[in-house]
């Protein structure tokens, strides 16, 4: 089922288009990537469903209703420019935003104590944010985002300011959210964060939606066929075997060891090769190269868009 | 609407703990009764008493100067350069010479320590009216006496006469006072709480919290809330400084007794005859102590009138300010980049708070009664109006105006707020502020 299906959204500022005819699925229990270079228009998206600014044609759904005031407090969000009253004290703050979410104070103060205990934090209650790292507001603000138990949260580049151990332990916690029913929307630039974690994406470029999909699916869609094979052997032998099906790209004798790279000139699976071959040569390794998912960013960026990544003004 | 009360509830709270408002909370007061009683603290140890030796070489007012319990006068009968002589070896502060009784006579005054405007007054008053009468006597035959009985007193009474012929007897003096003090109160008031909601406006914008906010509530909830809450902030501290002034001046005026309430009320101004004829002819009474005179006075004043018009313009005007400045501490990065947009909201404040007296000389021409009706204006002049009489009418249209003013400034700042609080690093002029009012959503 989906939680949010974007249909047909349109939006413009006076000088340029922000979202042009986009739709968007996004299934319930999934984290869904939300991918674009700056300015493709996935700030102004988030914005819409956050309700922040509405579209200026198309639609949006909540689950199976029209996405309207009552579902804020279903919706949590980490902006990507985010801040905390700087002279206000951690625990008054964290209340505070939760009761605008909608939870009443005695749950709020339960929920924190629970979260602050997770985190280990809780020497932090009574100070005031002026007085925290930035690295240690990222915490308290991420408390703040998931505290009332969102089904559907929006992070926009979640592990930006953090360190590579909080990074672990917030991704843990992302995917724990997930296994526990929320649903995560997840903007970011940081490729490798999105092969690790995300089920689905989306590409968004200069206002458009270029790619969506399964990762998995995806990554098969773009699979190159080349392959990288170790083995010990002749060359000759080797090459004969392949016959024409396989095109050779490099090759390179390491005492005894030869690495090749080869090509399939039709998809090919793994087991064909290796039984094309496994007679001729001693195989000590074959791997195929997948491409990244920014690999595929970049080529499907650039092929809209031959010229160059244009950096355009965020936020607008 | 559970929501606008919790963010009004922050706003209120945490300025009302902040340091700085209970400093300014106890301070204020302290600094008020200081002004106050400083003086009465100075003349009450100023206390060394005017004692003056006065050489009258025509010997006709001996015993017609009246000494006071600060100023005395003592007659002599040395010549003035023996005086003069010993004047250091003496008790006297001054010498007063009066050498002739010509309508232009000189009189001489020498003293060790400058003698105060008012000291010099009363003696020239005495002076004047004493060669008055002698000449009265010598050239015309009347006496003081004669003069004395022959004495008018005339007693001037306004009176309001309205259309249907109705006749109201009206003392503008007290009541004018209180609106003038009214409308100083409002033009502090918005300027004080007004720069805070800018301020409010700008540090959640630059602290990036305002996009976390606004995903929980409409941005015009934020502003909202944000404006009422400071508008009690500001109560609160008015209301603290009212209490405390007051518990404090009458606790330090029973502390110092009853010298001090002599000396406030014996004070330069009540001791200068001028003064207490406009008083006498003010109270319409002859022989009213300040006291009585106060209360006849009070009894005139449209006190319902003046005090519910106070609080309609405190509020209308504070609401329409604060949302102008909502707007403008939205528009802009820093408080620094505010100036430009400021202007033109703080210019018609000054202007009306600078016109007041003006306004006070003629206040029912055309410029008091257009700028009691235009939105921007009317919180300050039409206090000042009030007690000289305002038509109803006029009162109306100008209430009417004021909340089509706030309705409207607040319709066109939500507008530049919901656009203002997401823009970053972008140089804002008055052209985009205009497009922002026709956004969608």
């Amino acid at each position: 089922m989906d939680i949010l299906h974007v249909k047909r959204v349109y939006k413009s500022y006076a000088d340029h288009k922000a979202l042009h005819n986009l739709s968007l699925h996004v299934e319930q229990q999934s984290i869904f990537g939300l991918l674009g270079p700056n300015g493709a228009g996935k700030t102004t998206l988030i914005r819409i469903i956050n309700q922040i600014t509405a579209p200026d044609k198309g639609e949006v759904f909540f689950g199976k209703e029209k996405l309207a005031q009552k579902h804020i407090s279903q919706i949590g969000y980490l902006p990507e420019e985010r801040g905390l009253y700087k002279k206000m004290k951690v625990g008054e703050q964290a209340i505070y935003l939760a009761q605008l979410k909608g939870m009443s104070k005695g749950e709020a103060v339960y929920k924190l104590k629970q979260w602050f205990e997770k985190f280990e934090i809780t020497e932090w209650w009574d100070k005031k944010v002026e007085e925290l790292s930035k690295g240690m507001a990222q915490k308290v603000q991420f408390i703040t985002t998931v505290l009332h138990e969102p089904k559907l949260l929006i992070l926009d580049e979640p592990f930006s300011g953090f360190d590579p151990i909080n990074t672990n332990i917030i991704k843990k916690e992302i995917l724990e959210l997930r296994d526990k029913g929320s649903t995560i929307i997840f903007s970011t630039h940081n490729m490798e964060s999105v092969e690790e974690i995300c089920d689905d994406i989306a590409l968004i470029n200069k206002s458009k939606k270029i790619l969506d999909g399964k990762v998995s699916e995806i990554k098969a869609a773009y699979k190159s066929n080349v392959f990288e094979i170790v083995f010990v052997g002749n060359m000759i032998a080797f090459t004969t075997a392949l016959w024409t099906s396989f095109e050779l790209l490099d090759s390179r004798d390491d005492n005894g060891r030869i690495h090749v790279k080869i090509r399939a000139n039709k998809p090919s699976e793994m087991n064909d090769l290796i039984r094309t071959i496994v007679n001729d040569v001693q195989i000590i390794s074959v791997n195929e190269i997948t491409p990244s998912m920014n690999d595929i960013f970049i080529q499907k960026v650039q092929e809209v868009m031959p010229e160059t990544l244009e950096e355009e003004v965020t936020n607008a | 609407m559970h929501k606008i009360k919790l963010i009004i509830a922050r706003e209120y709270l945490t300025r009302v703990k902040k340091k700085s408002f209970i400093l300014m909370t106890l301070l204020g007061p302290i600094l008020m009764a200081g002004l106050m009683l400083v003086p009465v603290w100075i003349a009450m140890k100023d206390k060394d008493i005017q004692l003056i030796e006065v050489i009258d070489d025509t010997g006709k007012f001996i015993n017609q100067f009246e000494s006071t319990t600060t100023l005395k006068f003592e007659h002599t009968f040395k010549s003035i350069d023996s005086a003069k002589a010993n004047f250091y070896d003496e008790k006297y502060t001054s010498i007063l010479h009066i050498t002739s009784l010509d309508q232009e006579s000189e009189v001489k005054m020498y003293y060790k320590k400058q003698p105060g405007i008012s000291t010099i007054q009363k003696i020239k008053n005495t002076i004047e009216t004493g060669i008055r009468n002698i000449d009265l006597e010598n050239k015309y035959k009347i006496t003081k006496s004669q003069l004395d009985e022959n004495k008018p007193d005339v007693k001037i009474e306004s009176i309001a006469l309205d259309m249907e012929g109705g006749e109201e007897a009206k003392d503008v003096g007290i009541s004018t006072a209180l609106g003038l003090g009214g409308a100083i109160m409002i033009y502090f008031f918005i300027f004080m709480y007004g720069i805070q909601i800018m301020r409010g406006v700008i540090e959640e914008k630059t602290s990036r919290i305002v996009e976390i906010i606004i995903s929980s509530v409409k941005p015009f909830q934020l502003m909202m809330g944000k404006i009422i809450g400071i508008a009690l902030v500001g109560l609160t501290q008015f209301l603290l400084w009212i209490v405390i002034t007051s518990a404090l001046y009458s606790i330090i005026i029973g502390f110092i007794g009853g010298e001090a309430e002599t000396i406030i009320q014996g004070n330069d101004m009540m001791n200068d005859p001028n003064m207490q004829e406009a008083m006498k002819s003010m109270g319409g009474g002859t022989d009213m102590s300040p006291g009585t005179l106060i209360q006849s006075v009070v009894a005139d004043i449209p006190i319902f009138k003046l005090l519910f018009s106070f609080l309609f313009y405190f509020l209308g005007g504070y609401l329409l300010y604060g949302a102008l400045l909502a707007a403008v501490g939205s528009a802009v990065d820093s408080e620094a980049d505010s100036q430009q947009f400021m202007m033109p909201i703080t210019i018609p404040l000054i202007f009306s708070f600078v016109v007041a007296q003006v306004v006070m000389e003629n206040p029912d021409g055309p410029l008091a009664f257009w700028l009691s009706m235009f939105p921007l204006t009317s919180p300050i002049i039409m206090m000042v109006r009030i007690p000289f009489g305002v038509e109803i009418w006029e009162l109306l249209l100008s209430m009417v105006l004021l909340i089509a003013g706030f309705i409207g400034a607040t319709w066109m700042a939500g507008k530049i707020y919901r656009t203002g609080i997401l823009m970053y690093g972008k140089k804002i002029t008055y052209k985009e502020l205009w497009k922002w009012l026709f956004y969608k959503g």
